[in-house]
C-alpha cells in the first residue's frame, strides 16, 4: 500500500493547506486546495517580505540557485513524466523545463551587459541604465503544457530577481505543485517563489488589482480574462505582461524589470 | 584696499537689483486662429469651435486654436494610416533624413520657438532657451541616427513599425514632450496624431509649420488641439496601434482602463513625488543649488521634480538656513525676463490647486516660509515656498502639488532616507548629495524609481531614458530603450 501525498500550496516556503479549508478535484480523484483571497493576501505579503534581500542576492548566486532548480528538477524527473501522463512526449515536456531553468540560469550575470547601456549625454556626466526588478510579479500559468508552461514564466521573473507569486494551472494543478518541492529544495530563500491552486475566477481578480503586485503575467488567460486583468490592473498602474506562452528570451526577462538610469557629474 | 570679513558677509547677503531685460519679440508672428493640422496641412476644424490660448503671466489671449472633436480626430487618424504604408517603407535611411531636417529647424528657429514656449507657457525665457528647445533638436538628432540602425539595436528580432500612435502631452514642457513622442515613432517607422496640452498647444501649431518646410510627408505626423475629451479621443480611436501618455496619474489609470483588452502597446509616464536627499558630507552650497533646481525649475511644473527635501538630521539646521536665503534671491516675475528665475503658473486651475495643497498643509500642522517677493497684479504666479516640520502623512509629502512647493522632511541613517524616500506609490526619480561614492551607489540601488541623480538634479539628454517605476508609469523615453515601445519584436 502506498502513502500518498497531500498536495498542498507553496507559500512563504511552507507547503499549506488553504486557510479556507477547502479543496477540489480537478481529475476527479486527487485533493487539491482551493486556494482563497486570503491565501493569495498571504502569498503577495510573503513575496514583498522577502523581495528585498532576493533583489540584492549578487547575480551569480541568482544564477546558482536557479541552476539548483534544474538540478532537482532533473533528478526528479521520472516523477514529472509520470505526473505528465508518461511517454515520450512527457519526458520531453520536463526536458525542456530542466534545460529552460539551466538557460535562465545563465543569463542572470549577462543581462545587465546586454539590456544595460552606458549613455553618451551631451555633458560633463557619467550616466548608465541598468534593469532592476519590477517587484511582485503575478504569474497566470497556462494549462498546456502544465509544467514547462509555468517553469517558462517564472524562470525569467526570477532570473530577473522578482518575487513571484503563480497560479497553477486550474485544471492540472498537480506539476505546478509538486514543482514547488523543486523550488522548496533549491536554495530559494522563503517568500520568493509562492504557488498557488485553485479557481482562476476565484483568485485571478484579486491577483489582478492587488495593489502591492507589481506586475502580472497573463500567458495563461484568455482574451476576456486579459481584458478583465488588463482593466484591473489600472488601479496601481500594474506592468502587464503579454508576451507570447512559449517565448523564451532577455526580451521576456526585461519585460518583468525596470530600468534605472543613474547621473553623476564628472569633475575634479 | 581689503574688503573685511564682515564686509564681504554683508555683500553676499545683498540682493543686487537687476535692470529689466526682456527678450524681444517682434520676430515672432502668432496667427490670430489656427486651424488642425492634418494630412499636411492647416485644416479647419470640422467641429467649428475654437478656444483661446492665453499668456499666463498677463492673462491675454494670444491666439484662438481649434478644438478638434470626433470626426477631426477621426481624419486625423485616417491621415496617419494612409501614410504609414508608405512612410513605413521608405527606406530607413530617407527618413533618418527628415528627422534631422526636423532637427535642423528646430535650431534655425530656436530663439522663436522659445518666445513662443514662454509666452504660452510661462516658463522663464531662459529656461525655454537653454533647456526645451535646445533638447528637442537634440532629440531628434539622436532618433534620427536610429532610423537606419534598428537592427542592430535588438539582437535576434526584426524590428518592425506599429502603425499609428496616438499620443498626448502635457503643458509642462510643450516642445520638448512633443519631440519625446514624435521622434522616437517616426523613427521607427510609426506615424503619428499628437494632441497637445489645451493650455500651450502654440509651439505644436510652429512645429506644424517646421514639418511643411521640412517637406515630411503628408500625414506623417498630425495634430489635434483639444482638451481632455480630445485627447481620449485619440487614445481609444481604433485605428491607433500605440498609446503614449505624458501626464498626471489619474489620467494615465484612465487611459490604462479604458485600453485593456484593446491589444494597443501602451506607454505611460506619469507623476512624481521625488525624494531629494541631502547627507551630511554633502557640499552644501551645491547642494542648495540642486535643491533650488530640483524643485524650483519651471515652477516645480515637472512631473520629477525634487519635491520632498530629505536632510541628515545634523546638518538640517544650517542648510534650512543657506536654503531660506537662496530662496530670497529668486527672482520671481516677467517670463520673458533673461533674469528671471521663477515664471507664472501655467494656468488658473493649477494655481489653485496649488494653493489648496498650500493650505493642507498650514491647516495640517507643517511650517510655511516663503521669502518676501512681491507678485505681480495679473497672471497666475505663486512664490517660492518651503514647508518644514512636515509629518510623512501629510497631503504636501504625499501627493503631487506640480508647483514651487517643497517639502523638507529629515532623516538619521541612510536606510531611514531609503525607506522614507520609497515611502510613496510614485517612482520616477530621486536625487543624492553626498562626497562618498560607496554611499551613492548604495543608496542607488535601493531607490525604487527609474531616474536617480547623483550631485546633480533634473538634468535630461535624448541618450538618456527617462520613466518611472511603480504608478509613475511604465516604458521609457529616450536612448535606446525609448525605441522598444515603438516597434513590434515579436
Amino acid at each position: 500500500m502506498d502513502v500518498r501525498k497531500t498536495y498542498k500550496l507553496f507559500v512563504n516556503g511552507e507547503f499549506v493547506r488553504s486557510e479556507s479549508g477547502r479543496a477540489y478535484r480537478p481529475d476527479g480523484i486527487v485533493n487539491v486546495p482551493r486556494g482563497s483571497r486570503k491565501d493569495l493576501r498571504d502569498a503577495v505579503r510573503a513575496a514583498r517580505t522577502a523581495f528585498p534581500a532576493w533583489a540584492a542576492r549578487t547575480a551569480m548566486n541568482r544564477g546558482q540557485i536557479l541552476y539548483r532548480a534544474a538540478e532537482m528538477l532533473d533528478s526528479r524527473g521520472a516523477q514529472f513524466t509520470d505526473l505528465l501522463g508518461g511517454g515520450v512526449k512527457a519526458r520531453r515536456e520536463v526536458d525542456q523545463a530542466v534545460e529552460t531553468l539551466v538557460w535562465y540560469a545563465g543569463w542572470t550575470d549577462k543581462l545587465p551587459q546586454v539590456a544595460g547601456t552606458v549613455n553618451p549625454v551631451a555633458g560633463p556626466y557619467f550616466n548608465f541604465t541598468l534593469p532592476e526588478p519590477t517587484g511582485v510579479v503575478g504569474i497566470v500559468a497556462p494549462d498546456e503544457p502544465s509544467l514547462a508552461g509555468i517553469v517558462r514564466r517564472i524562470a525569467p521573473a526570477l532570473c530577473g530577481a522578482n518575487v513571484v507569486v503563480a497560479l497553477a494551472p486550474e485544471l492540472r494543478p498537480l506539476p505546478a505543485l509538486t514543482l514547488a518541492e523543486v523550488f522548496a529544495t533549491s536554495d530559494f530563500p522563503a517568500g520568493v517563489v509562492n504557488v498557488l491552486s485553485g479557481q482562476r475566477r476565484e483568485l485571478l481578480p484579486w491577483l489582478a488589482a492587488h495593489m502591492d503586485v507589481n506586475a502580472i503575467d497573463v500567458a495563461g488567460c484568455t482574451p476576456e480574462e486579459v481584458r478583465a486583468v488588463e482593466a484591473a490592473a489600472a488601479d496601481n498602474v500594474k506592468r502587464v505582461i503579454k508576451v507570447a506562452a512559449g517565448e523564451s528570451s532577455p526580451y521576456l526577462i526585461t519585460a518583468f524589470m525596470e530600468m534605472k538610469t543613474v547621473w553623476h557629474p564628472i569633475g575634479v | 584696499m581689503a574688503i573685511s570679513k564682515k564686509q564681504s558677509a554683508d555683500l553676499a547677503r545683498q540682493v543686487f537689483e537687476y535692470a529689466p531685460a526682456p527678450e524681444a519679440i517682434d520676430h515672432v508672428r502668432i496667427q490670430p486662429t489656427y486651424g488642425l493640422f492634418i494630412g499636411g496641412k492647416m485644416v479647419e476644424p470640422h467641429s467649428k469651435k475654437r478656444f483661446p490660448t492665453i499668456n499666463p503671466a498677463t492673462e491675454k489671449k494670444l491666439a484662438e486654436v481649434s478644438e478638434a472633436d470626433a470626426v477631426d480626430v477621426d481624419r486625423a487618424v485616417k491621415s496617419a494610416a494612409r501614410a504609414f504604408d508608405s512612410w513605413s517603407h521608405l527606406s530607413p535611411s530617407r527618413r533618418a533624413r527628415y528627422l534631422f531636417r526636423i532637427s535642423r529647424l528646430i535650431q534655425e528657429r530656436a530663439r522663436e520657438l522659445a518666445v513662443v514656449e514662454t509666452m504660452d507657457g510661462g516658463k522663464p525665457i531662459k529656461e525655454s532657451r537653454d533647456v526645451d528647445i535646445p533638447l528637442s533638436a537634440a532629440h531628434f538628432f539622436y532618433y534620427a541616427g536610429w532610423a537606419d540602425k534598428l537592427e542592430w539595436a535588438f539582437p535576434n528580432r526584426k524590428p518592425r513599425p506599429l502603425g499609428v500612435a496616438g499620443q498626448v502631452i502635457p503643458w509642462n514642457f510643450p516642445l520638448l514632450m512633443l519631440s519625446w513622442k514624435i521622434a522616437p515613432a517616426l523613427a521607427a517607422g510609426n506615424t503619428v496624431v499628437l494632441k497637445p496640452a489645451e493650455t500651450t498647444p502654440l509651439s505644436a501649431m510652429l512645429f506644424a509649420e517646421i514639418c511643411m518646410q521640412a517637406e515630411l510627408p503628408p500625414g506623417v505626423v498630425n495634430i489635434v488641439t483639444g482638451a481632455g475629451r480630445t485627447g481620449s479621443l485619440v487614445v481609444e480611436h481604433p485605428g491607433v496601434k500605440k498609446v503614449a501618455f505624458t501626464g498626471s496619474t489619474e489620467v494615465g489609470k484612465l487611459i490604462q482602463r479604458a485600453l485593456a483588452g484593446t491589444g494597443k502597446k501602451l506607454t505611460l509616464e506619469l507623476g512624481g513625488k521625488a525624494a531629494n536627499i541631502v547627507f551630511e558630507d554633502a557640499p552644501l552650497d551645491q547642494a542648495v543649488e540642486g535643491i533650488v533646481n530640483g524643485i524650483y525649475f519651471n515652477q516645480g511644473h515637472v512631473c520629477c521634480a525634487g519635491s520632498r527635501l530629505l536632510v541628515q538630521e545634523s546638518i538640517a539646521e544650517p542648510l534650512m538656513e543657506k536654503l531660506k536665503r537662496r530662496l530670497g534671491t529668486l527672482r520671481l516675475g516677467d517670463p520673458l525676463d533673461k533674469n528671471t528665475d521663477i515664471g507664472a503658473i501655467n494656468s488658473r486651475a493649477q494655481l489653485e490647486k496649488i494653493q489648496g495643497l498650500v493650505e493642507s498643509g498650514v491647516e495640517e500642522g507643517a511650517e510655511l516660509y516663503q521669502p518676501e517677493c512681491k507678485l505681480p497684479e495679473r497672471g497666475f504666479w505663486f512664490p517660492p515656498t518651503l514647508f518644514t516640520n512636515v509629518s510623512q502623512s501629510y497631503r504636501i509629502a504625499r501627493e503631487e502639488i506640480f508647483g514651487p512647493v517643497l517639502s523638507v522632511l529629515t532623516f538619521r541613517t541612510p536606510a531611514e532616507a531609503v525607506e522614507k524616500a520609497n515611502n510613496t506609490p510614485y517612482g520616477l526619480s530621486a536625487g543624492v548629495w553626498t562626497d562618498k561614492g560607496s554611499r551613492i551607489l548604495w543608496m542607488a540601488e535601493r531607490l525604487r524609481a527609474g531616474v536617480v541623480w547623483a550631485n546633480t538634479f533634473n538634468r535630461f539628454d535624448p541618450t538618456s531614458p527617462f520613466g518611472g517605476y511603480k504608478e509613475s508609469g511604465f516604458g521609457r523615453e529616450g536612448g535606446i530603450h525609448g525605441l522598444a515601445p515603438y516597434l513590434d519584436l515579436n
